[in-house]
């Protein structure tokens, strides 16, 4: 693990895969659950890395974590929730083509996959999934659509994604869901919080 | 809302805790000027002012109350009358506070007494232009609810911070996290380069103009977190320094980052303005 200094009350710390940066993330969710960490003001869990925000001493904090023990995450840890998806996305055909898969086969191949909720960002609501078998990524599409409509459901590198509100984005849409991703006058806001396991189910139209 | 003017937004101290959900914090740019506009009616820190841009705005109060201009220092009238800047004003039922354009500095903070009192979204009363959570910015005719005071207007003069915005805008940088996708050459003339504030700047981001910082790396930084100040370099490498509704992770290097009480001066910096990084380290 590398940790980096982010100004004078931050600390980035960095590890080689995204397994290993949620492993990191759900250990420092525990140690502030179990009151072991230095207090904190955010907690952000990214590709590679997590972002410790608002320390009062962030040197001492990276000497520390430097000798901690990271449990490999459990595949059954975290809440599971299932999405409900029409396969009824415009790159759907074009997403098969480039799996090399028949377009009927392509919500059996969603469908098995169990993803995570890897970390957020781009937009209130939005979860980055991993979970994806490496056969099944996907570059961006060349030019972005200018509106992406809510509920989209889509894929981009090595991650799948839902749209929680219409905005412009390049990734590659395989369908549409009903579930409202984000509410912020729900209890809690976002659907897709860190951690959180994700099927898609598939539905008729 | 009688005249809304170019730009204005509620806005409070923002929205902590929520950055791994993607929720910025957003909040007043101008964090002094903003407690300063609420310390002088009586309000605690915490309670939501508008923040105007460059043009000003005009409101007309329901109840007779107190308010107070902090921030880019500009002309301001009751019931067409001139009345102090920096300063608790009674406002009469039913007379208009206008506010009008800066003439330095870029953002002005009206505190009214209690509050302007929207509905919170995740804690906060804060316009946040990023994501488009709080109170969309305002438009003419708006209707705003005023929060019931909470204590009496202090006696006496506050102290200002300032008298106005800096010419220049000076700006420690704490170097890191990334610092090292950066060419030597780079590194070696930050320093003494000179920037400008770029005028696509806004409440994301200050945008400079100047030199490119060339990056020493072709290939690509996974996404990761960002904090407030953090100047990020895309690869056109014009800085861009992070403010309040900047994104909550993003995929370009961090040169460094500068501290939070240097970013008030950011935030009233104009179009045109000389901006010169002074690199430190931890």
């Amino acid at each position: 693990m590398r940790t980096l200094p982010v100004g004078r009350h931050a600390l980035l710390l960095e590890v080689d895969t995204a397994d290993r940066a949620e492993a990191l993330h759900a250990e420092l969710l525990r140690r502030r659950a179990a009151g072991t960490l230095p207090a904190v003001r955010e907690i952000v869990p990214a590709a590679r890395t997590v972002l410790l925000d608002g320390l009062a001493d962030p040197a001492a904090l990276a000497a520390d974590v430097t000798g901690w023990r990271i449990p490999p995450l459990s595949p059954e840890a975290g809440e599971h929730i299932e999405i409900a998806v029409r396969y009824d996305g415009p790159d759907l055909a074009e997403i098969a083509e480039l799996w090399r898969e028949p377009v009927e086969r392509v919500p059996e191949i969603v469908g098995a996959i169990t993803f995570r909720v890897a970390f957020c960002g781009f937009a209130p609501g939005f979860g980055y999934l991993t979970g994806l078998p490496e056969r099944y990524h996907l570059a961006r599409r060349a030019t972005p659509r200018t509106a992406v409509p809510v509920g989209s459901v889509g894929f981009a590198g090595e991650y799948a994604g839902v749209y929680p509100r219409s905005s412009p984005g390049g990734w590659q849409l395989v369908g549409s869901t009903d579930a409202v991703l984000w509410d912020a006058d729900r209890e809690p806001a976002a659907l897709f919080a860190p951690g959180v396991r994700v099927r898609f189910v598939a539905v008729g139209p | 809302m009688i005249r809304a003017g170019a730009l204005t937004t509620v806005q409070d101290l923002g929205r902590i805790g929520f950055a791994h959900l993607g929720v910025p914090r957003s909040g007043a740019l101008d964090q002094p000027a903003h407690r300063l506009a609420n310390r002088l009616v009586g309000n605690p820190p915490e309670a939501a002012t508008l923040e105007t841009t460059l043009t000003g705005t005009a409101v007309r109060v329901r109840r007779t109350t107190v308010a107070a201009v902090v921030g880019a220092p500009c002309p301001v009238r009751v019931a067409g009358r001139p009345v102090a800047w920096g300063a608790a004003i009674r406002v009469p039922a039913g007379a208009v506070l206008e506010i009008g354009p800066a003439t330095a500095g870029l953002r002005t903070y009206v505190a009214l007494a209690g509050g302007v009192a929207v509905e919170p979204v995740l804690g906060s009363r804060s316009t946040d232009l990023l994501s488009g959570l709080g109170p969309p910015p305002l438009a003419d005719g708006d209707l705003l609810p005023l929060g019931e005071p909470t204590g009496p207007t202090p006696p006496g003069a506050d102290v200002h911070r300032r008298s106005g915005p800096p010419t220049e805008l000076v700006l420690p940088l704490v170097l890191g996290p990334r610092q090292d996708w950066f060419t030597a050459a780079a590194r070696n003339s930050l320093g003494a380069a000179h920037y400008t504030v770029a005028s696509a700047s806004n409440r994301i981001g200050l945008r400079t103009d100047g030199p490119a910082l060339t990056w020493a790396r072709t290939d690509e930084l996974p996404s990761e977190g960002m904090v407030l100040g953090a100047v990020q370099v895309p690869p056109d490498g014009r800085p861009v320094l992070f403010l309040a509704d900047h994104p909550v992770t993003g995929g370009y290097p961090v040169i460094g980052v500068v501290p939070e009480d240097h970013l008030a001066a950011a935030a009233q910096a104009t179009p045109g303005t000389p901006v010169r990084f002074t690199p430190t380290g931890h």
